[in-house]
């Protein structure tokens, strides 16, 4: 889970990053798109993703299994949330589920309409042009926003998790990890929530 | 003070459980919790009843042998606290109690309250100590240690192995208990040596005994009575992946 | 000395006789050990070490435990320290002086050889803890930090934080479960033993209860281990677990082991207050605490009374109305005197009317001097927990208002009689660590036990248990098929469905309690002839009562209170012995104080010339008067001499 899990934060803030550049210059955006698209790299990293997807996912739904199985049949009547546990590293399955359903409407969004499309051989939407249209929908915007909390949730628990998971972790750095963990998560679901509302703001006046 | 108290009855190990509702009156806040069961078995047993099973020994908060699950935490309410030492002064006047058994796949219920936690004595035996016999080590001062490793050691050792952190944790997992055990004698000189032996087949036992992962929720931590940290927990993770990456090739025995 | 008490003290100067043992006792082919089986009852410190150990050296052991786990054993709960005789401070200790420390403290009536065998072995059993990865204190250059304890003028306590006897066991617990892993060492969990079988008059194996099913389980080897620890329960309230209990030995006293100084009590003079009656346990603080602390009580009866009525705060009275009663009686020793003469000092003062507590069953320990002379953060460093604890128990702050302690039974010194290679009377049972009656004579120091647990089954039993199998290697697997197997289960079994068929009115509890007033109002801190006489009628009527009122629920696997009303049971016919030895011995000396025999001053007076002995019991049949022996003491290395403290 770590180890697919920091692929994906580090591909969260490659795409956050590219995005974000969108608002300061849509040609630059456009350019990234272009270098991207279909080109070999691109395609490799995509398939990469989506292996590191294919395990991320069964291996959450692995251990979210053994672990269920490890508590037994019969369930505590009462069961407090102690202090200092998180609500989000309770709830890491349920938020994954949530995500992976955000990404497929998110890849059939972006995804299947530019660099799938150009794989097939068709003409690949212009991204610059498909963020604004997206946007421009209030329902749709919501729901990428609404999609945007749960994963700063998600990551909120899983950047420092998984430095604990791969023993990064120290009593002294145990709580400094637990703040750059929700530091990173903030600031990578930042780059993409000021995307979305800056699209969302600035439609009326197109 | 009065108490309506909600107790997990099981008859045994194959029976199906239930909860049976006491009430106990008269209960003196000094009272330890255990001192409060004991005043309701004393009752039941008068009545010709089938008094309630706990596990409890020591009753100051050493021997690891009291669990319980209270009011939705193992030990109950209280930080740094055993069960046998936890007051009822801790507990408001006629209010109703809910007394579980520790729940894990791998820990069975026995009877009422009492599980069977003999897989962590088997965890142990897969490899927590340093190998040594009986005779022929050097002198205690010929192996020095930092304080402050030897410190840390202690802290990790302190672990009375109840298994609060296992009833805690929602995923079951026993890591902290492991954890303790391998950072502690990793820290330390004489450890050293098979530390990353021991992290595997520790970590091997555990998985086969039926316990469940850990996904770093820290409810483990939160609640156990010794108050040892995940940070050994980490040291752990540093044991068991150096060995899988430095030594895949060795056959644990 | 009596024909039926061979010692088998080694020939050869004090010093020598351990070496001289080891190197004329006879071994036993690796071939042969794996054909030999030995049972070890119990899994605290000398239990766990000497099941360990004799499976390293190939022998087929099996060991049991009350609890749900060895690592559960009650030496756990042992906080302040190990003794050993390393000097590494250079404050002058040597294994001489550790030796005389507790024959002295022991009040010259242990037995000088296995003393000096027991500081001289103190040193390995260090080293090999440490090896074991038991996480000693250390100083800042990594050695190992010591601390000083009741009874010496040294520091030569090695020390865990407050959890020195759980650091020691899981040392021993890792021994024990590396051998169980490896398969010479089979583990049995929640067996309580109810009795000893002897074959041929010798011992081949014992009967147990499974806690969990009911089962009465029979177990044959060629030799038996007690490690059952001490009997302190008797007295119902006492520092022991609640399991402590005192029934396998009693039981194998009454298939023909002497029982030794039953009458040798241990009150602890540092535990927290009896406060209810409806309290289970007592607890221990620890000894080490009398290191920074100062006991005192209120010179003044005015202030007691205003104390007790909680008009003054302790913190208000000023110095010149304090009564530092240790300081000022033991001025050389001061806070630090033997647990006993702390003790009765505090009972002195209470039964003057100095208690400080509602009940006046209580005096103050105090550390307000030692926070200012090291500041809140070392005494934090040194005591924390302790302090955290009886804050929790008590709910004050130790850190701003005294804390109040009482003396409480602790320990027995008295066990079953063995001798220097640890064997009972009877051939083939060896008894070890508090079970066993033989190092520290009528008083323990502190931070001994835990020396004498790990002496006995690291480095003592290993030789000695070989010595004595060395003869049995052609003896084929003890059958647990024979007629004495069947008699003895038999028996267990009649004796449980005479229990359960009283169904009387009384709680087991109840009479426990019962029990345990009498012992202590009659048997306690200080005993009297009169009382004692009193105490074994009061013990016979109860115990009478008991098999006519006692009430059982009938009940298929799982029965606490079944298992309670066989230690009640025990517990009240050794209670009577212990009453019987008290009043024997016409002395007072170490934890058995006899009101008759004090100096002017009250301190405790010896009767070397009529009771340098050890008293050995052998039961005689059931409401039989037990047959008394003396093995006289032979005081050849020390100088027999009154205790002074002073």
């Amino acid at each position: 889970m770590a180890v697919s899990g920091a692929g994906f934060v580090l591909f969260l803030l490659f795409h956050g990053a590219m995005n974000f550049v969108s608002i300061l210059s849509p040609e630059g955006y456009d350019a990234i798109c272009n270098f991207l698209g279909a080109n070999w790299y691109a395609v490799v990293g995509s398939m990469g993703l989506a292996v590191l997807m294919g395990i991320h996912v069964l291996c959450g739904i692995i251990l979210t299994a053994e672990n269920l199985l490890a508590r037994g049949r019969v369930r505590y009547k009462r069961q407090e949330r102690p202090k200092g546990v998180e609500w989000s590293s309770q709830n890491m399955l349920a938020f994954g589920l949530f995500i992976l359903f955000g990404i497929v409407m998110h890849l059939y969004d972006f995804w299947y309409r530019m660099q799938f499309a150009e794989l097939m051989g068709n003409e690949p939407v212009n991204g610059i042009e498909q963020i604004r249209f997206i946007f421009s929908h209030n329902y749709f915007s919501v729901m990428y926003l609404i999609w945007l909390v749960v994963l700063w949730f998600h990551l909120s628990h899983g950047v420092w998790s998984m430095l604990q998971s791969l023993g990064w972790n120290s009593e002294g750095w145990k709580h400094r990890w637990q703040v750059i963990g929700y530091m990173v998560a903030t600031v990578i679901i930042l780059l993409f929530v000021c995307v979305v509302i800056y699209y969302w703001l600035i439609y009326p006046r197109m | 003070m009065n108490f309506t108290l909600k107790i997990w009855r099981q008859a045994n190990r194959t029976a199906k459980g239930h909860f049976v509702d006491y009430q106990v009156s008269d209960i003196e806040p000094d009272m330890s919790f255990l001192e409060m069961l004991d005043v309701l078995n004393e009752h039941l047993v008068l009545k010709g009843e089938d008094p309630v099973f706990f596990d409890h020994d020591c009753r100051e908060g050493i021997c690891g042998a009291c669990s319980l699950f209270i009011n939705g935490r193992p030990h109950g309410k209280g930080e740094g606290t055993t069960t046998c030492q936890l007051y009822m002064r801790r507990f408001k006047d006629g209010e109703t109690i809910v007394v579980e058994p520790f729940r894990a796949k791998a820990f069975p219920v026995i009877k009422d309250l009492t599980v069977d936690r003999s897989a962590f004595d088997q965890i142990i035996q897969a490899g927590g100590y340093v190998s040594c016999h009986t005779g022929g080590v050097p002198d205690g001062n010929a192996i020095l240690v930092p304080k402050e490793d030897a410190d840390m050691a202690m802290d990790a050792a302190s672990c009375i192995g109840c298994g609060a952190c296992v009833a805690a944790c929602k995923n079951a997992s026993a890591m902290l208990f492991v954890a303790a055990k391998v950072s502690q004698l990793a820290l330390l000189p004489q450890g050293k040596v098979e530390a990353q032996r021991r992290a595997q087949a520790m970590v091997a036992k555990m998985d086969e005994l039926g316990f469940g992962n850990c996904t770093n929720t820290y409810a483990c931590q939160a609640v156990c009575p010794k108050r040892i940290s995940v940070s050994h927990i980490a040291r752990l993770n540093r044991q068991f992946l150096t060995g899988k990456i430095v030594r895949p090739w060795k056959k644990e025995d | 000395m009596e024909e039926k008490l061979q010692s088998k003290i080694p020939s050869g100067p004090i010093s020598e006789k351990w070496t001289n043992y080891k190197d004329t006792q006879r071994l036993i082919n690796p071939a042969n050990k794996r054909r030999l089986d030995v049972i070890v009852v119990g899994t605290g410190l000398a239990g766990a070490s000497a099941a360990a150990t004799l499976g390293e050296l190939g022998f087929n052991v099996k060991v049991f435990c009350i609890q749900d786990s060895p690592r559960r054993a009650h030496s756990i709960a042992a906080q302040g320290g190990i003794n050993a005789a390393k000097n590494y401070q250079n404050d002058g200790d040597s294994v001489r002086r550790l030796f005389e420390d507790t024959v002295k403290g022991g009040d010259y009536r242990a037995r000088e050889a296995n003393v000096y065998r027991l500081a001289e072995i103190s040193n390995n059993i260090i080293d090999q803890c440490v090896a074991q990865g038991v996480p000693f204190a250390r100083d800042y250059a990594g050695m190992l930090a010591n601390r000083s304890f009741g009874g010496a003028q040294v520091s030569r306590t090695f020390y865990a934080k407050g959890q020195t006897g759980q650091q020691l066991l899981l040392g021993a617990y890792g021994a024990l479960s590396k051998e169980i892993h490896k398969g010479t060492v089979k583990l049995f969990t929640r067996r309580e033993m109810l009795d000893l079988v002897l074959v041929e008059g010798r011992a081949r194996g014992i009967i147990a209860r499974n806690l969990e099913t009911g089962d009465i389980e029979r177990h044959a080897a060629h030799a038996v281990v007690l490690a059952t620890g001490g009997y302190g329960n008797v007295f119902f309230l006492s520092t022991n677990a609640m399991a402590s209990n005192g029934s396998a030995a009693w039981r194998c006293y009454k298939k023909g082991a002497f029982f030794a100084n039953p009458c040798f009590t241990q009150i602890h003079p540092t535990c927290i207050p009896v406060h209810g009656d409806f309290q289970s346990k007592l607890t221990l603080m620890s000894e080490s605490l009398r290191n920074d602390g100062r006991i005192w009580v209120p010179k003044r009866k005015e202030d007691v009374e205003r104390i007790r009525k909680g008009e003054l705060r302790p913190i208000d009275i000023p110095e010149a109305d304090r009564d530092y009663y240790l300081e000022r009686r033991y001025p050389a020793f001061g806070n630090l005197v033997p647990r006993d003469v702390a003790s009765r000092a505090a009972k002195e003062r209470c039964d003057a009317g100095f208690g400080v507590n509602g009940a006046g069953l209580a005096v103050y320990l105090d550390f307000a001097e030692a926070i200012n002379r090291l500041g809140a953060k070392v005494v934090e460093a040194r005591y924390g927990n302790l302090f955290e604890m009886y804050q929790n128990i008590v709910a004050e702050n130790p850190y701003e208002t005294p804390m109040m302690i009482y003396p409480a039974v602790h320990y027995t010194m008295g066990g079953l009689w063995v001798d220097y290679e640890l064997q009972s009377t009877v051939p083939g049972l060896f008894v070890a660590g508090e079970a066993n009656f033989s190092d520290h004579g009528a008083n323990r120091l502190g931070a001994s036990a835990l020396m004498q647990g790990l002496a006995d089954g690291y480095f003592i039993l290993p030789y000695t248990l070989q010595n004595y199998l060395s003869d049995q290697i052609r003896e084929p697997r003890i059958s647990i098929e024979s007629a004495e197997f069947e008699a003895a289960e038999c028996k267990v079994r009649d004796e449980i469905e005479a229990l359960l068929s009283v169904k009387g009115k009384e709680t087991v509890d109840s009479f426990h309690r019962r029990l345990g007033h009498v012992m202590w109002e009659y048997v306690g801190m200080a005993r009297e002839k009169s009382g004692l006489l009193k105490a074994i009628d009061l013990i016979a009527d109860l115990r009478k009562e008991f098999h006519q009122n006692v009430l059982i629920p009938n009940a298929f696997g799982v029965n606490v209170e079944l298992e309670k009303a066989l230690r009640v049971s025990d517990f009240m016919e050794l209670g009577e012995l212990i009453a019987r030895d008290a009043l024997q011995r016409e002395e007072s000396c170490g934890g058995h104080f006899r009101v008759e025999h004090q100096t002017a001053d009250g301190e405790a007076l010896r009767d070397d010339e009529h009771f340098n002995f050890v008293a050995a019991y052998e039961w005689q049949g059931e409401n039989e008067t037990p047959c008394l022996y003396k093995e006289t003491l032979d005081f050849e290395s020390v100088e027999l001499k009154q205790r002074n403290y002073k």
